[in-house]
Parts: C-alpha cells; structure tokens; sequence
C-alpha cells in the first residue's frame, strides 16, 4: 500500500513541475496548489473565496473553513563572468497564509470572508554585494481581507464577489551609490519603511455549471495602489561633508506601489468519480507597475526614480486530482509563469524571469469533517543573463549585469473543516 | 501507522529537492576561470607603499583592503588562490605610535575638507591606535613596506623596533618575523607559488619630493652612505633587483615585477601651475623698476665680462606682469655669481648680491611640488615687500627644475632596462606601469566616465597626489592581470573599476 502510494506521488511530481510572478506570490490554498495553483472553476473547499467567489455557494456543507501557510525556501545566485564577482540571497524565508470560511444562508445564497496573502517579496543580498546600490535587501508584504457574496443564479451559473481590503508594509535598504562609504569604509546607504498602507479594491467572478461534470469560471480582481506617504526614510553612514547632498538622519518618503488587477479564466472537468483535471489561464495587469518613484520629504534630497516599465503576464496552469482512498486524495499539478520584468529592467530586488513550477500535493481526512491539506512546490527559473539598464552615476547609465539562478521550494500545510 | 508512513513518505521527498541553486558553470566553484602555467595558490606580494596599499599620507584598514595585491588575490581566489594576509592596521585613521606615544612624521590621513572654505585636503581629526610594537603575526602574504628603497627589502635589522630613527622602518617593525629578518627573507620562508615585486619608486621618489635636495649617488656602491633623499646607484639597484627575483624564484612557478613611473605624471608635481603668482599692473611696474638694474646693468656687465653668455643671461632675466607671472625661484645649476656681484664693479651689498646668486624665473619645463603651494605669494616677515616667488625666490626644496629631473630619469631609465631585462631572463609578467600613467595624463575608460591623474577630481590620485586611490589600485590590479594572462594562459576576470571609490571627502578634519 505505502510502496503504491510513493509510485504515484512521485509520478505525480514528475509528471508536473507555482509561485512568484513580479512580487505577486501565487499561493492561495494548498489543496489549489497541489493541482499547479488551478481553482477559478474548481469547488473543493473554502479556498474557492480566493480562487472564485463564484463557486461558493456550490459548496454542500454549511459551514466551510480552511487555513494553511508556506514555507519558502529560495536560492537565488548571482554571478558576473566578467569580473568574477558573485553573491547570493541569504535570507528569504517568508510564511505566506490564507484563511477562508463560507457559510451557507440558503440553496441560493452563501457568505464568505477571505484574508490571505497575495503580494509579498523578501530579498536579502549579502551586505554591500555588487549590486547594493540597487538593492541590499527588501521585504514587502501585503494582507488582503475580502468579504463576499455568492449568488447562485440559476442552476448553471452564479455570481460572486466582494470588496478587498488591503494593508502593506515595505522596508527595503540599498546603498547610496557605487562607491560612497563613511571615513571608517562603511558603504553610505538608504533604508525606507513604512508600514499599514492601507487601501480598498474588489474582486468579481462567475461560474457556468453546463453539465454536472463541467464546470467553467472567471474571475477578476481589482488594481490596488499601495501609497506610502509620509513614511520613514532614514539616510545611514553619510560622510559629515558639506561636499555630499545628503546627511545622516531621518526625513519622510512618498511612494506608490501598485499591486496590478488580474483575471483568470478557468475549466474544470470531472473524468470519473476519482479524477479532477483542471486548467486555469491567468493574465496580470503589470503594465500597472511603470516605475518606483521614491520622493523624500527633504526638498534637498533628489527622488530616487527607478525604471520598471513592466509588462502584462500570462500564467498557464493545469492540475489534477485523484481520490486515490476514502481517505486521501492525491493531486498534481505544473505551471507556466511569465514574468513581468522585461529585459534590461531585470533588478535583483526582484530577480524573476520566466519559471515553470511543479506541484503535488495530498488531503488525508481525518474526520468527515476535518482534513489536513499539504502540497508542495518546486520552482524552477532557467538560467539567465540579464541586466538592469536604468542606474545611472554622473548622468552616465551603468548597467548592472550578470547571470541570475533561482530555485525555489515551497511545502505547504493547511486544514480544511466543513460542518 | 499508515498515517504516519505517509506523512514520512512525504517529508522524504521534500528532503530530497534540496533548494540550493547551482549555475552550470558557476565562479564560485572555480568553474569558469583557467588557471594557465603559473599557481596562485600562495601569493606573496613585495614592494614598497603602493602594494601596502598607502593612500592620503597614511596607511590604514580601508586603503589596505584596496591594495592592488589584495585585488589580485581576490581574483587568485577564483583559480584556487589560497588565503591573502596582510599587516593591517589597527584603524582607519592611519598614523604610528610607538610605545603609545605618537611617532612624528606619521600621522592620520587626509581628507577632503572644507573646514578651511573651500574644498582642500586636510588631515582627518582622530587619534591613531596603531603601537608599532604590537607584532602582526605572520606568516604575512602582502610584504608591502611604505617608504621602502630597491635595498632595504634585502636589509637585515629593518624591522628591528630598536632601530627606528635610523635604518628600520616603522612599518616592518610590525609584522618582521624577527627584528633581525629581512623583508626578502620572510618572502622566501613562505616558499611562495607566485610573487609580485613592484620596488624602486622611492629610490628616485624620494629626491623628486624633496625638490632634488638629495644628492645622486650614481657611481656609489654602499647604499648605507646614502641619505633618505638620495638617487640609488642604478648598478646597486641592478644587484638587489635580480638577487630578489633569483630568490623568489626558487620556489615561485611565476610572478610579476612592475617599472617605474615618470614622476612628472603624477599630481604631486603637475598641480601647482609655475605662473602662480597674479600681480597688478602697479605692483609689477614697481617690481621691474627695482629690477631695472639687475636686468639692464648687471646681466649685461655679466656677460660683457664673458662670466654668462647671452643665453645664461637671457634665462636669469626676471620681469613681471600685470596677471600671473612665472615664480622665482634659486637654480642649483646656476653658475653662482654673489661673489662676483660683491666685488667691482658690482659692488653690491652681500644680501642683495645672495638673492641675485642662482636667481631665475621658472619655465614650464619646471615642476614645483604640492607641498610648495602653501607658500607662493606668502608675505616673509611681515614685510609687504618680502613676497615667496617673487622678491623671495623660492628654495630648490620648492623646485624640480629640468636638471634635477633629468638626473632622476636617467637614473629611472637605468632601473626600468633592468626590471624588463630580469623579466624576459626569469620569464616573468612585466607591467609597464610608465605607460599606464601616461594614458591617465589623457584619460582611462570606466564604466562611469574617464579616470585621470588630475588631482582631486580625476579620481586615479589619492589626497597625498603621490599614491593612489582605490580605483587607481584597481587599475594596476586589472593592468597586472592582463599581464599575467598573457604571460601565464591563464583568463583571470579583471575588476570593474567603477566598483571602487576614489577620495573620501569629510568635514571631520583639523
């Protein structure tokens, strides 16, 4: 039995190969996860609030809650054949989570809430690396709290959506420029952070129920801008020079990070009573995202604006699962990812070029009521070499170049409850 | 205890895909680079203040981490170059004490400061920390000893805290393996895979910056008879030059030794403009009255007399102009005429026939060193009539006049045939360091804008205008490996030297 159960997670795991595109940070569920993060035509559990308010209200129980959370564990390498130089990303272990629960008012109507964890980016260079005066480190992290409807509108199609909530926090160090240090050789370096910026979005789908085993589904999610202002900005280990237009101390910072819309567009298709295939497109709207534009509240210090000119990014997901026991049930899953980084943008505060993840995941239930969700996630980024082109020292654009690998691994855990 | 199977079963596997990235061929891993011929597995650098690493008159931890045989190690480290250690300093203000007491002569580093109104370097306010009798202990890789000569690489006894003041040096005393050791000695001892050798500067530099006070002891074999301002015989220089190399290279699978710069090329010299002086139309009408005398009777009667000819007497004329006006200055190679002057029919008192003796203005084949600018135009004695560079010539001290720098050339020439010469004879790296200087007169490419030897802004020329700044060691560094490369068939990566900085500019200065 134990030996039949490796053989399929194993071939489950090479038959497929979902996470991070730009800072958006695709782990929303692991029931979702294990099938490649498919779930806008899916109805499993209450992961549903975040992959299709829609779907809601198909689920049978009356109450419906799921949580979980991830580990990541990424590797990003950088190399640079020219001067030899190399570094790494020491730190990036963050937890994203999600919490989900519906509840059923009638055979027409069912309410949710939904907090989890969409956008969020920690990147920690070796100190004073090659590239610190583009970035030494960043964390950045948002919390997206959504209540919502779904509405059943007939038989074969409902509606759901409601208003998001969003709170962020960023804190993100670089050095000044190539080359300033203080009289002890200490680089001169920036940090920025602020933290509970708040602002409102929405979110709105439909799913189309044709035949009992088909199932399709839409849903978009709104444009929400993250405006720092008045955060804290504090300039570090300046020489004391009149001949430096910056000194130490702390002054406030304005800034606007957009967290882009995007939809997704999804089928679900039920082979037999064990098996689930499941496919989802997905488009962000990155173009959103033209540059970081940092404005300090010291009229003396000149605004930091740093080129994105993003793109808009298609994900390409597929996802099976198999209900291999009455117990367990067995999924699998791979995903294409496009990045929205273009080239000649690539700045290794997000180092992300296309990547292919690969999933797997299982539900072992424990009670009727009560499973326990885990899936893991291999995340595989080519090689590539790339450069950011938009740093400039007297006027003079220096391109920051260099091969970047990244390897990312990411188990979940989570557990789902129905009543 | 299926449960627990599975749940076993699934950690196993998440074990298995460990996340580490791997790059196909990564430099890290010493993938990417060859080594060639030569092993960089223990390097030992030798040489004087440029491969310690000395910048703005001092030594200290940051220049030191910068030094160009630090650099290289750095990129030896990518073909299996082993650990570098050099004597670092206590602190980044630079400066010696010994027996916690400060040692003259060396004391902080200069900054760029604006504490006097416009930016100029100034030595930065702190306390140096650095007790010479604090032994570094070895063995040391990077053997740089500032202000060392061609010969005293080879003394014993030059690191011997007992004879600072006369033949030790300061900065060996701090890392000697024993006070008697030679620096060539501790080299050899390591065994070393690979050595760089860059030594002779100071055995011109010395006389260049004192202004050609030193005497050029060319045709002298004993080096202990010279003073510290002395040129060293070339053939003293040939000697030690090759018993180095041969030492070296015993154990050595291969090196790099370095010519000598032009000194004319660096800031020290090349700063200070020789027309320094501005004078108004009035001052200089009544300046060329007073020398109406000296330019249109005694000169004449000189050369009348057949004691100058037209020309000695063209070149010691001095007349003055609305604008600036080239400095006056006293010529060693003069033919010194105050006696002359005194005695009939001349007549002149002894004061006035001394200022007139070995009188001239300069020319623009003359160099007035940076540490002359201070006093050019200065009042002396708080008398208004008393002017440095005009009615007070300046000293030889002030002054590398065109005979005392082809005296250091021709001594220079000689030292630069014999490091090449070694060169081809021990099949050795040879970095024309002369050339690499004369391209920063015009100007060397980065990726951020052009590196030149102008002092202050030109980046190459740390504060002090003789030694380099960081992106000036990198320069050598890159230069050093492009040699190596070519020597060796080696493909070590060069540095960007945009990665390094040029001066430090601070406010926290005396």
């Amino acid at each position: 039995m134990t030996k039949s159960f490796l053989t399929i997670v194993l071939i489950s795991f090479a038959m497929s190969q979902a996470f991070s595109q730009g800072y958006r940070v695709s782990l929303q569920g692991n029931q979702a996860l294990g099938m490649g993060h498919t779930g806008v035509a899916v109805v499993n559990n209450a992961e549903t609030a975040f992959f299709n308010p829609a779907g809601l209200v198909y689920l049978e129980d009356k109450l419906n809650v799921s949580a979980g959370a991830y580990g990541i564990f990424s590797s990003t390498k950088w190399q640079n054949t020219d001067t030899g130089q190399f570094s790494e990303v020491e730190d990036n272990v963050s937890t994203p989570f999600y919490l989900y629960a519906s509840y059923k008012v009638n055979e027409w109507l069912t309410a949710g809430i939904a907090s989890y964890t969409p956008f969020g980016s920690r990147v920690e260079w070796e100190k004073d690396w090659a590239g610190s005066h583009l970035v030494n480190d960043i964390e950045l992290a948002a919390i997206f709290v959504q209540p919502m409807l779904s509405v059943k509108l007939s038989e074969h199609f409902s509606i759901g959506g409601g208003p998001i909530f969003a709170t962020g926090n960023v804190n993100f160090n670089r050095n000044i420029n190539r080359t300033l240090t203080d009289e002890n050789g200490v680089r001169s370096n920036v940090t920025i952070d602020d933290s509970g910026v708040t602002n409102w979005g929405w979110s709105a789908g439909f799913m189309f129920t044709p035949t009992e085993k088909l199932r399709v589904g839409f849903h978009y999610r709104s444009l929400i801008d993250l405006n720092a202002e008045g955060g804290e900005a504090v300039f570090a280990n300046i020489p004391n020079s009149q001949l430096v237009p910056v000194a130490n101390g702390t002054t406030t910072f304005d800034a606007t990070l957009p967290l882009p819309a995007e939809f997704t567009l999804g089928l679900s298709y039920q082979v037999n009573e064990k098996l689930l295939v499941a496919f989802d497109f997905n488009r962000a709207m990155w173009e959103e995202y033209d540059a970081l534009v940092i404005e300090f509240g010291d009229p003396g210090i000149p605004a930091s604006v740093n080129q994105r000119n993003y793109k808009n990014s298609s994900n390409y997901r597929f996802g099976l699962q198999y209900k291999a026991m009455e117990k367990l049930t067995l999924r699998g899953g791979y995903y294409y990812s496009e990045s929205p980084v273009r080239s000649g943008y690539f700045a290794p505060e997000t180092p992300r070029n296309d990547s292919q993840g690969y999933t797997a995941g299982l539900s072992f239930n424990v009670s009727e009521k009560l499973s326990i969700d885990a899936s893991f996630l291999y995340l595989r980024f080519d090689e590539v070499d790339e450069s950011y082109d938009f740093y400039f020292e007297n006027g003079v654009a220096v391109p920051f170049e260099g091969t970047y690998k990244t390897t990312t691994f990411i188990p979940g855990i989570g557990i789902s409850y129905k009543l | 205890m299926k449960t627990q199977n599975i749940f076993l079963i699934f950690a196993s596997i998440l074990f298995l895909f460990s996340c580490e990235s791997e790059f196909e061929s990564s430099v890290e891993d010493n993938e990417v680079y060859r080594t060639g011929e030569a092993d960089f597995s223990n390097y030992v650098s030798l040489g004087n203040s440029l491969t310690a690493g000395f910048a703005d008159n001092a030594l200290y931890i940051e220049s030191q981490q910068n030094s160009y045989p630090n650099i290289l190690a750095q990129q030896f480290s990518l073909v299996g170059g082993g650990e570098f250690t050099q004597p670092l300093m206590n602190d980044n203000v630079g400066g010696l004490l010994v027996n916690g007491n400060p040692l003259p002569g060396f004391g902080p580093r200069l900054v760029l400061s604006t504490q006097s109104g416009s930016p100029f370097p100034a030595p930065l306010d702190g306390t140096p920390s650095t007790d010479i009798g604090n032994i570094v202990q070895g063995p040391i890789n990077n053997l740089g000893v500032p202000g060392a000569k061609s010969f005293h690489l080879g003394l014993n006894g030059y690191g011997n805290i007992n004879n600072v003041g006369t033949l030790a040096n300061p900065y060996f005393v701090r890392f000697a393996s024993s006070p008697e050791a030679s620096v060539i000695e501790d080299a050899v001892a390591q065994g070393p895979s690979f050595f760089t050798l860059w030594i002779g500067n100071n055995d011109v530099l010395s006389y260049a910056t004192s202004g050609g006070t030193g005497v050029d002891q060319t045709g002298n074999p004993d080096p202990a008879s010279y003073g510290s301002t002395d040129i060293t015989d070339p053939n003293v220089f040939a000697g030690v030059f090759t018993s180095y190399v041969e030492a070296l290279t015993t154990t050595a699978t291969g090196g790099v030794v370095y010519n000598i710069p032009d000194v004319t090329t660096i800031p020290f010299f090349t700063t200070v403009p020789r027309n320094a002086v501005p004078l108004d139309a009035q001052t200089a009408g009544l300046l060329n009255q007073q020398l109406a005398l000296y330019n249109q009777q005694l000169l004449p009667g000189l050369v009348q007399f057949g004691i100058l000819t037209p020309e000695q007497a063209a070149q010691r004329q001095i007349v003055f102009q609305e604008g600036q006006n080239y400095v006056t200055l006293t010529d060693e190679s003069l033919i010194d005429i105050s006696g002359i002057l005194q005695g009939p029919p001349f007549n002149l008192d002894p004061v006035t026939a001394n200022t007139f003796g070995q009188i001239r203005q300069a020319t623009d084949e003359d160099l007035i060193p940076l540490t002359a600018s201070g006093n050019i135009g200065n009042i002396v004695n708080n008398d208004p009539t008393l002017i440095t560079g005009v009615t007070v010539p300046l000293g030889d001290e002030s002054v590398l006049t065109v005979n005392e720098q082809m005296i250091i050339n021709t001594a220079r020439n000689a030292y630069n045939a014999t490091i090449q010469s070694v060169a081809q004879a021990y099949g050795l790296a040879f970095v024309d360091v002369n050339q690499v200087l004369q391209q920063s007169q015009s100007g060397i490419p980065f990726d951020a804008g052009v590196l030149t030897s102008d002092f202050i802004t030109g980046g190459a020329f740390s504060l002090d205008a003789v030694h380099l700044t960081p992106r000036g060691y990198a320069l050598v560094a890159n230069e050093t490996i492009k040699a190596i490369n070519e020597t060796y068939g080696s493909n070590l990566p060069m540095v960007n030297l945009g990665d390094y900085r040029t001066i430090v500019t601070s406010d926290n200065s005396l």
